[in-house]
């Protein structure tokens, strides 16, 4: 019999009882679905968290200051409060030491309330260079970013993230009118587009929103705000002198990030007694997030290898009453002329037939899962708003990636379970004595 | 007499030589045939009959390869296939023996012309003209009309025509009834004792075993078996002359090649 023949053959004795290999087929359909569908998610997840470092800029080193722990910066803290973090001259050494920078961008950063009338948020207000803004992909929707000129001059202009300026200016254009920052006002003359956040960098877990930042001028920042920052923290208030927040240098190449930051590193641990500062390097992210996703995939892969083996216990639990079924076809093809080894192939294509069908159905069921998640977000957004704006952006954003390996993966695997756990049954029917088979009722 | 030749001047097509089966059944070893020697001619056609208990289905086995004697020889097709192991067997019943079952045994979830065909799909190497074959066979039993029926819509007789045909499909070098009409009524099982006996006519060798003495009447010669040995051996018609099968027209023509 040709290949055409078997499979023909396996189908129509499968469909001797409909229900049942359905039922068969449905348990492997589910599994390759589900290994298509986790893995999809998967890469849909790790894709983003890859967008997100990229977007910090493979071929960047992001300096960052951290306030040290409070015992190892009280003798630094006198009177005057504590002093800690990056130095405007940290900024000048990388720049003029380290020739593989060929461009340092520094930024200070503090939380602040910004008001305009009756209108306020809780802003990140971000003294920033004109680089800042290419450097961290933000684009100007209306308006435009800070300039050389407003640096020089000390202006106090002021551009506003998409979402700050939402709220500050609900009906009016913000364009050209004052924010209030403290007790300085602010012209508006630019609006930054939305952006999506980015990775978590510098020790803290969450990503870095950008829908709450205010960008004014570095020489502003320091000039009308300072370095000395007040906070009010249980009851006592804490002066904190920091001059700048982060330096993002970049270089020329990806080969020389790793050798740049080492030496950044060893610049800044000349100059710094206590470590308030981290390096984060966005390329060694991309790599970690990298080895996260293969433990991710694996894990998936187990859990959806779980359920295609429990779809192939199914499958060999049907095929056992199959053949205890069809005993007495068994002893009339022996009697007429077939071996063993063509019984184990007859029993065998028919768990193929079995599991083959499973997987394709499965594969089809894998290409419906893009439009699934949409339409799961469709219903939440619009029956369940109030949970829709709950959930954290990457779950609102997530779109899942089909991987074609999955696919093929996970449909091969389906028919290898079913020529696994097919061979037990297929030997059985082949090993029985052909006269008790002819003589079973 | 001179249409009668000599036994020993024909061809044997099948021949047991000896041969004894023991089986051991709840510590007692039951030996089933003891010491049996039989030779089948080209053209014979012999009912086999005995009281239940007699080895007359352990002397089908052995002679359908179903079952190795535990002594003696069985030649079959001029090869001694008592000690061959069980592929061996399976393409030998394939090849050489056509079987005839009293219920039929047909597989359901085939049609007429797909259950005559089956033993083709087990031939190393394939016969050629294996969907003509089938299609002269099924008119050869009358069941040109039915060729896409599955088994549960044919009455008995036409299952076991279907049977017939299917034990013919392969040009088995003998064909191996058993008790074939046991489950038909009187007028069936008549038919289908004139389609076997059509087929002895064209050539064809024919062992069946039956416990009907009117069914056994039928056939050329009669064996009987009593514990496991031959009892008796008895001619009711003698055997055609050689060559008369292949000169034979009509059913036989559709059958012999």
């Amino acid at each position: 019999m040709n290949l055409f023949q078997q499979l023909r053959l396996g189908f129509r004795s499968l469909m001797l009882h409909k229900l049942r290999s359905a039922l068969a087929v449905l348990g492997i359909l589910i599994g390759v679905t589900a290994v298509i569908w986790l893995v999809a998610m998967g890469e849909g997840v790790s894709y983003q968290a890859q967008q997100q470092i990229k977007d910090l800029g493979a071929t960047s080193i992001i300096v960052r200051s951290i306030k040290p722990a409070e015992e190892s910066s009280r003798d630094v803290g006198s009177r005057f409060g504590i002093s800690y973090g990056l130095l405007r001259d940290d900024y000048e050494r990388i720049i003029s030491n380290v020739p593989t920078v060929t461009r340092a961008v520094p930024m200070r950063e503090i939380s602040r309330e910004v008001r305009h009338r009756e209108h306020f948020i809780d802003g990140q207000v971000i003294g920033c260079t004109p680089d800042y803004f290419g450097m961290n992909r933000l684009k100007i929707a209306r308006g435009r970013p800070i300039s050389q000129v407003d640096m020089q001059g000390y202006s106090n202009v002021v551009v506003l993230a998409w979402e700050a300026a939402a709220k500050l200016f609900p009906i009016e254009d913000p364009l050209g009118r004052a924010v209030q920052l403290g007790t300085e006002f602010y012209v508006v003359v630019g609006i930054a587009a939305e952006r999506t956040a980015a990775a978590a960098i510098g020790g803290s877990l969450d990503a870095r929103q950008y829908d709450r930042d205010v960008y004014i001028p570095l020489s502003t920042f320091r000039a009308r705000i300072g370095d000395r920052v007040f906070t009010v923290r249980a009851g006592a208030t804490q002066l904190e002198t920091v001059e700048l927040t982060q330096i993002t240098a970049v270089v020329e190449d990806m080969a020389e990030v790793d050798a740049t930051a080492d030496i950044i590193r060893a610049l800044l641990e000349r100059y710094h007694k206590n470590v308030d500062y981290a390096v984060v390097v966005p390329k060694e992210l991309l790599e970690q997030a990298e080895t996260m996703r293969a433990m991710f995939n694996v894990l998936l892969l187990l859990i959806a290898g779980i359920s295609l083996l429990v779809g192939g216990i199914g499958i060999m639990n049907i095929m056992l009453a199959t053949v205890t079924e069809r005993t007495r076809e068994i002893g009339i093809r022996r009697a007429l002329g077939a071996t063993k080894g063509e019984i184990v192939q007859q029993f065998l294509w028919e768990t193929v037939v079995l599991s083959g069908t499973g997987g394709l159905l499965g594969v089809l069921v894998g290409f419906l899962c893009g439009p699934t998640v949409n339409g799961i977000r469709q219903l939440v957004s619009t029956f369940l708003p109030e949970v829709w704006t709950a959930l954290p952006p990457n779950i609102r954003n997530l779109e899942p990636r089909l991987a074609p390996w999955s696919i093929i993966a996970a449909f091969g695997i389906s028919v290898g379970v079913g020529i696994i756990f097919g061979i037990y049954p297929a030997r059985r029917a082949a090993n029985m004595d052909p006269i008790e088979a002819l003589r079973h009722e | 007499m001179n249409n009668l030749q000599p036994v020993s001047q024909r061809q044997s097509v099948a021949s047991i030589v000896g041969v004894s089966k023991v089986y051991t059944l709840g510590g007692h070893q039951v030996k089933a045939l003891n010491n049996v020697s039989v030779e089948f001619q080209q053209g014979d056609f012999v009912a086999i009959m005995g009281s239940s208990g007699s080895g007359k289905s352990t002397l089908l086995n052995v002679l359908g390869c179903l079952d190795r004697p535990t002594t003696g020889h069985y030649f079959l097709a001029g090869q001694d296939v008592a000690a061959m192991d069980d592929e061996t067997l399976s393409r030998v019943r394939g090849r050489y023996l056509g079987f005839i079952f009293q219920s039929y045994n047909l597989i359901q979830q085939l049609s007429v012309v797909e259950n005559i065909e089956v033993p083709l799909s087990y031939q190393r190497p394939p016969l050629p003209g294996g969907r003509e074959r089938c299609l002269k066979l099924a008119e050869l039993v009358g069941l040109s009309g039915r060729l896409g029926h599955r088994p549960t819509e044919l009455s008995g007789g036409q299952q076991q025509r279907v049977a017939i045909a299917r034990a013919l499909v392969n040009n088995p070098h003998v064909i191996l009834a058993d008790e074939p009409t046991g489950n038909l009524d009187t007028a069936t099982s008549h038919d289908i004792m004139n389609l076997l006996d059509a087929l002895n006519r064209a050539g064809r060798t024919i062992v069946m075993v039956t416990h009907e003495n009117d069914i056994a009447e039928r056939a050329r010669r009669i064996i009987r078996l009593r514990d496991g040995r031959i009892e008796s051996v008895s001619e009711t018609r003698p055997l055609l002359p050689v060559g008369i099968g292949s000169s034979a027209s009509g059913v036989a023509g559709a059958t012999t090649e």
